[in-house]
């Protein structure tokens, strides 16, 4: 039996990088997702299931645009989110009349627009991303484990033994971004392990070695972190105003992801919380309050023999 | 080539207004917010909210425990706990036509609750794993311990009980018990707050008192189920006063919670937790009124308990439904960001990162966002 620390939240800088491991602790290491370059071909997603084994969970039609895989789960590791925006931007509609007729034009190869000026491309964009888990520096879900099966590796990822998971489901409720889940004929709880058995011998995981445009980035964090910068720099030096840095900040409710991304929109029409808190954060307050109603219990109780004897 | 024509009634063919912006999650439509927001006989203290999501799903995964498990333990446990602790009184006070029965109570749904827990694991075989490590930061395994505690001394009490074996250590455990009883009650509320699930972890200033009041109902419901009326004026004390502070606080968190609050009045949870105060008010009123009747005593405790249950379940109904909709976890993050780009500057400048990276999101948010809000 193993009486594991209180702390583990709420000190990023220590619970997060695998510390405890002595001399075998390695440098933390991370994704970087620039969303800016993904292309939606969803090769992470079939790397992620090839290599770990991850077994189907249903082709389905959603009606959500491309996408068919809806969200991160037991048996959805990678999740490539597809957005198709309109964007009524710089234009302008008298609203009177017959609409004019839109010459849509022969099929070319050429962009849209790359003859006729931006002006004149259509309003609309597709937003790709291909989510993951964040690997939290503080993890909510590997703090709620009650059988210590959820751990942090010497690489600072976190993970779920799975000889050791008895499928109790509190890291399910737990995680602020909807990532891990119990698989249903298994009754174990799975999600991403940033390719534990890959890394560990030198390789990239298997979502970024697939990766054709090198969406997904996989590294040392502090250098993904300040490649990031720089690329966010440049595209907003581009004009891409919209494009903002999502889980790179170690002062955030979680202290900082190892997977984040480059956005090009809000998080939650990516469908991530704006705003993630590690849930323990609020723990302390919550004993405290739950020893007070413990107290009230046994006082209010013992006032009820204080009264009259009948 | 068109397809529409002018009308006197406007473009037919065309419909305006109809035109969805993808990606902007008017997922829920404007009556069915309107209904969803608004309380009978009076406007709504939350006001809707727009917020964008990705086509309206959840961003987090949805609860897997089951209700008639964990709802169902969240009841047992505590009614177990709270049976103790009136146990010990009745036997301090020489009630023992009181204790006996609460002592079955506690081992009955003490028992009951092991079972429920085992069988909501993904593999039931496995549930010894919980004693490998003891965990602070995880309610569920200081609760395995609190229960590994206090199932041998129940056990123990309720069978000196009723054989009159060992009165001494039966009366041990029966005080240990009754020592052990409101953790066992009150550490079942940090178990389901200490969630990113909103509807309970905004909660978790209110639940622990609601569920030690809710507990203290019922195990005076079952006082005045199982024991005389020459005996039971304690239970039934802490029966109309478990009651009463439970309906309280059950209001009182419903509305504090901000939007977070709005799934108790909703759905499966709503009428859950509207039972739960009717059968709670009802009881109590029951239990004062009938003091001098067995049987209107009885039936008192019988809808105290199962006021008890209903408010249990109603929390862990309005947990799920707050967990399978975008706006309970997207609104108020979106609130409290806009609260933090707000503060004074001196305060800004204790959170010099956090803050300024919500102002610099804000300010890029402009080109990103036709529909964006909060």
């Amino acid at each position: 039996m193993v009486v594991r620390s209180a702390r583990g939240h709420g000190d990023p800088g220590e619970s997060g990088t695998g510390q405890g491991y002595g001399d075998e602790q390695r440098e933390r290491v991370g994704f970087f997702t620039d969303t800016s370059v993904c292309i939606g071909c969803k090769a992470c997603e079939v790397a992620c299931k090839e290599w770990n084994s991850v077994p189907e969970d249903g082709l389905d039609f959603t009606a959500m645009s491309f996408d068919n895989s809806v969200g991160l789960g037991a048996d959805t590791w990678r999740h490539v989110a597809f957005v198709e925006q309109r964007r009524p931007l710089g234009h302008q509609d008298a609203g009177v009349g017959r609409p004019a007729p839109v010459d849509l034009g022969m099929p070319s190869t050429e962009l849209p627009g790359a003859y006729t000026g931006v002006e004149e491309r259509e309003e609309f964009r597709w937003l790709m991303a291909s989510d993951v888990c964040k690997h939290c520096t503080s993890a909510a879900c590997l703090d709620v484990c009650p059988t210590g099966s959820l751990f942090r590796t010497e690489f600072g990822t976190v993970v779920v033994q799975q000889d050791i998971c008895n499928g109790c489901g509190y890291c399910v409720s737990a995680c602020p971004y909807g990532v891990i889940d119990r698989r249903e004929d298994d009754g174990r709880a799975w999600k991403c392990t940033m390719c534990y058995d890959r890394i560990g011998d030198g390789m990239e995981p298997a979502c970024a070695k697939a990766c054709p445009t090198d969406s997904i980035q996989f590294g040392n964090l502090d250098e993904l972190r300040e490649r990031a910068a720089r690329r966010l720099e440049d595209l907003h030096g581009a004009g891409v105003s919209s494009a903002r840095l999502y889980g790179e900040d170690p002062g955030d409710g979680v202290g900082g992801n190892a997977a984040f991304f480059l956005l090009l929109d809000e998080p939650e029409v990516y469908g991530m919380p704006p705003d993630p808190v590690v849930t323990t954060r609020d723990l302390p307050s919550m004993w405290a309050h739950a020893g007070l109603a413990a107290a009230a219990l046994l006082v209010g109780s013992a006032a009820a023999f204080a009264g009259r004897r009948r | 080539m068109s397809t529409s024509d002018v009308t006197r009634e406007g473009v037919r063919g065309q419909r305006p207004g109809r035109d969805a912006v993808t990606g902007s999650a008017r997922v829920v439509g404007e009556g069915q917010r309107r209904r969803h927001g608004g309380r009978r006989g009076g406007p709504t203290r939350v006001p809707d909210a727009e917020f964008r999501s990705y086509y309206g799903r959840p961003v987090l995964n949805q609860v897997v425990w089951e209700a008639s498990d964990i709802g169902g333990y969240l009841f047992l446990g505590g009614l177990a706990g709270a049976s103790s602790v009136l146990a010990a009184g009745a036997e301090l006070t020489g009630r023992d036509a009181m204790a006996r029965p609460l002592k079955y109570t506690a081992l009955a749904a003490i028992s009951g609750s092991v079972v429920a827990l085992v069988h909501d694991l993904g593999r039931p075989e496995r549930f010894l794993n919980m004693l490998r490590v003891v965990k602070p930061t995880s309610p569920m395994s200081v609760g395995t311990w609190i229960l590994t505690a206090y199932g041998p001394l129940a056990g123990v009490a309720a069978v000196t009980a009723a054989t009159g074996w060992f009165p001494r250590i039966g009366r041990a455990a029966t005080l240990g018990a009754a020592a052990v009883g409101p953790l066992v009650a009150t550490y079942t509320a940090p178990l389901v707050c200490d969630t990113a699930v909103p509807s309970w972890h905004e909660g978790y200033r209110y639940m622990p008192f609601l569920f030690a009041a809710s507990a203290s109902a019922a195990a005076g419901g079952a006082g005045l189920v199982a024991s005389p009326l020459g005996q039971s004026g304690p239970a039934r004390r802490a029966a109309v006063g478990g009651a009463l502070v439970e309906t309280a606080v059950s209001t009182a968190m419903e509305h504090r919670m901000g939007l977070a609050g709005e799934p108790y009045r909703l759905g499966t949870a709503g009428v859950f937790v509207r039972a739960a105060k009717a059968l709670t008010l009802a009881g109590a009123a029951g239990a004062v009124l009938g003091r001098r009747s067995r049987a209107v005593s009885a039936l008192s405790g019988a809808a105290l308990l199962a006021g008890s249950a209903c408010t249990r379940l109603g929390v862990f109904h309005a947990g799920k439904q707050s967990a399978a909709d975008p706006k309970y976890t997207v609104v108020p993050q979106r609130r409290r960001m806009a609260e933090r780009a707000a503060e004074p500057a001196a305060e800004q400048e204790a959170r010099a990162e956090a803050a300024g990276r919500t102002a610099g999101r804000a300010g890029s948010g402009g080109a990103g966002g036709g529909a964006a809000g909060a």
